[in-house]
């Protein structure tokens, strides 16, 4: 298993480093919705007296500096792909091979991850120095966030397959993704971080994965978190993998069952 | 007078054909009213931290939104569409169909498209604008809002030959898609007046893409801050910028070798 995860992700390197222009100007479109947010909040810190939320214009540049590769993290096969995957008789071909398609879908993103974090590096520095960030992160901090944004990749692929596989049954989907995305932008800390939205927000969030596949891992590394708060960020993570790979698990099982091929 | 009638034509057989899709109005209506939701929230949240942005008061950020929203439909209805088919037809050497026609090509090619469901865009952005008028109150007369449909034509007009020209480009470079990606990333700036935004920025938002021209403008011209001076720069950006799209587009076409028929 660990030979094939190796060999996908290979692959995945080499294919996408051919293609890193086009790599390249989607990662500098996607800037400009973080840099949006942060000039209008700064500008409310600024107003407030220096902070808001607990966030000055600096903390506020770290914040949505760090966003940007969370936010690529958070980049996995999208929900819409599986109407074309089932059209064109790609889940037929991947039903063949002994290994479960999850695993090359984990394995593939999770290579093309490794090509985007060292085009994330310059982007970073540029933004830096434009947008003068203040971090200082503590090393557990530093470690957690290592490890967190693995954990916000593979919550995020969970949930996605499993709103995918919904296109087992009506590929009508599209009305129930917009609200999925919409309540997840509001809910992650991709708008605004969490502190800045009101208490009833804070406590439904609590209840939902979103928070731990954005906020958490931009607050391991800009926020002043605990040891404590660190390690219990990364057991929720823990937990949601597993929530989400059990409804991975339990839909692909009756999803298959409903699946007529198509294609060659 | 021909063009209008040639536009007429183009838009009636693109109606008719996406009639027989009425679902998908249902579906553009949904993903309008989720956009609008999410902007009507972000609005919120920002004013639940402070009272004014940048001297904006909320219902003047409003209206800034609703010309946001308006101006996003007009460009999804017609200009995108057509500027994509364009692209496309580059590529596959099909501008031929065009090009023979016995008609201005740059007429023809900016009218071919039309997707009347992105007009649903356009009707949620004049609703909101028409809130955000009703809040701000007496100062909005008819004079304000006279200037404001001048200045939104012109910031039309700005846009359409930003896009003409980046779609020119194709006639040299012709992968250009990536650059549609670049172009909604900088419109979205356009949600909020471009005077919050850093000076470098700001530069770019009127003069390299014309942002500012097409949103905030307009929306100055209806919250009573805009200078004639200002809109006489705008008059004076859009008729610069038309000619030196149709100057564009006439050296590109140059460059233009067809499909090897």
């Amino acid at each position: 298993m660990l030979d094939y995860y190796w060999t996908v992700m290979k692959t995945a390197v080499m294919t996408q480093f051919q293609y890193r222009t086009a790599n390249y100007f989607y990662m500098v479109g996607m800037v400009a919705e973080p840099v949006i947010y942060l000039v209008v909040w700064s500008m409310i810190a600024a107003a407030q007296g220096g902070s808001v939320g607990g966030y000055t214009p600096g903390a506020l540049a770290a914040y949505y500096i760090v966003w940007t590769l969370v936010r690529n993290m958070n980049i996995v096969f999208t929900p819409y792909g599986w109407e074309w995957r089932i059209q064109h008789g790609e889940l037929s071909a991947a039903l063949l091979r002994p290994v479960h398609p999850l695993h090359f879908d984990i394995a593939y993103f999770a290579g093309w991850k490794l090509v985007v974090i060292i085009l994330w590096l310059p982007l970073a520095a540029a933004l830096s120095l434009i947008f003068r960030p203040e971090l200082s992160p503590s090393w557990q901090g530093a470690i957690t966030f290592a490890l967190a944004i693995w954990g916000a990749y593979l919550i995020r692929t969970m949930l996605l397959w499993a709103l995918g596989m919904i296109t087992f049954w009506t590929t009508r989907v599209s009305a129930l993704y917009e609200l999925f995305f919409a309540a997840e932008l509001l809910l992650s800390g991709r708008l605004v971080p969490m502190s800045l939205l009101p208490d009833w927000a804070q406590r439904l969030s609590s209840y939902l994965p979103f928070q731990w596949t954005f906020g958490f891992p931009i607050e391991a590394l800009v926020g002043q978190l605990s040891p404590a708060q660190l390690l219990a960020g990364l057991g929720m993570q823990l937990l949601w993998i597993a929530v989400g790979g059990a409804a991975v698990a339990l839909i692909w099982q009756r999803g298959v069952r409903a699946f007529t091929a198509v294609g060659n | 007078m021909s063009l209008l009638r040639l536009a007429y034509h183009f838009f009636r057989v693109g109606a008719m054909n996406e009639l027989q899709y009425r679902a998908n109005f249902f579906v553009q209506l949904l993903q309008s009213a989720v956009a609008l939701a999410v902007g009507l929230i972000g609005l919120g949240l920002v004013f639940s931290h402070t009272s004014a942005l940048a001297g904006w008061s909320q219902p003047e950020l409003l209206a800034v939104m609703g010309v946001h929203i308006l101006m996003g439909g007009v460009i999804q209805a017609i200009i995108q569409p057509n500027m994509m088919r364009l692209m496309q037809d580059v590529q596959q050497g099909t501008l031929d169909f065009a090009l023979t026609k016995p008609e201005d090509a740059q007429v023809l090619i900016s009218v071919r498209e039309i997707r009347i469901w992105q007009l649903v865009n356009v009707l949620i952005g004049a609703a909101v604008l028409g809130v955000a008028i009703v809040q701000i109150g007496d100062r909005v007369g008819l004079g304000e809002g006279l200037i404001f449909g001048v200045a939104l034509l012109l910031g039309g007009l700005m846009i359409y030959s930003f896009w003409l020209m980046l779609t020119s480009v194709s006639f040299w470079v012709v992968r250009v898609n990536e650059m549609v990606n670049l172009f909604e990333g900088v419109y979205a700036a356009g949600r909020w007046p471009v005077g919050i935004y850093p000076g470098w920025l700001q530069g770019l938002l009127t003069f390299i893409v014309p942002v500012a021209f097409a949103i905030t403008v307009p929306a100055e011209a209806l919250t009573g801050r805009l200078s004639g001076l200002t809109l006489g720069l705008a008059a004076a950006v859009a008729l610069g910028l038309l000619l030196l799209a149709r100057l564009v587009w006439q050296v590109g076409l140059r460059q233009y070798s067809g499909a090897s028929a």
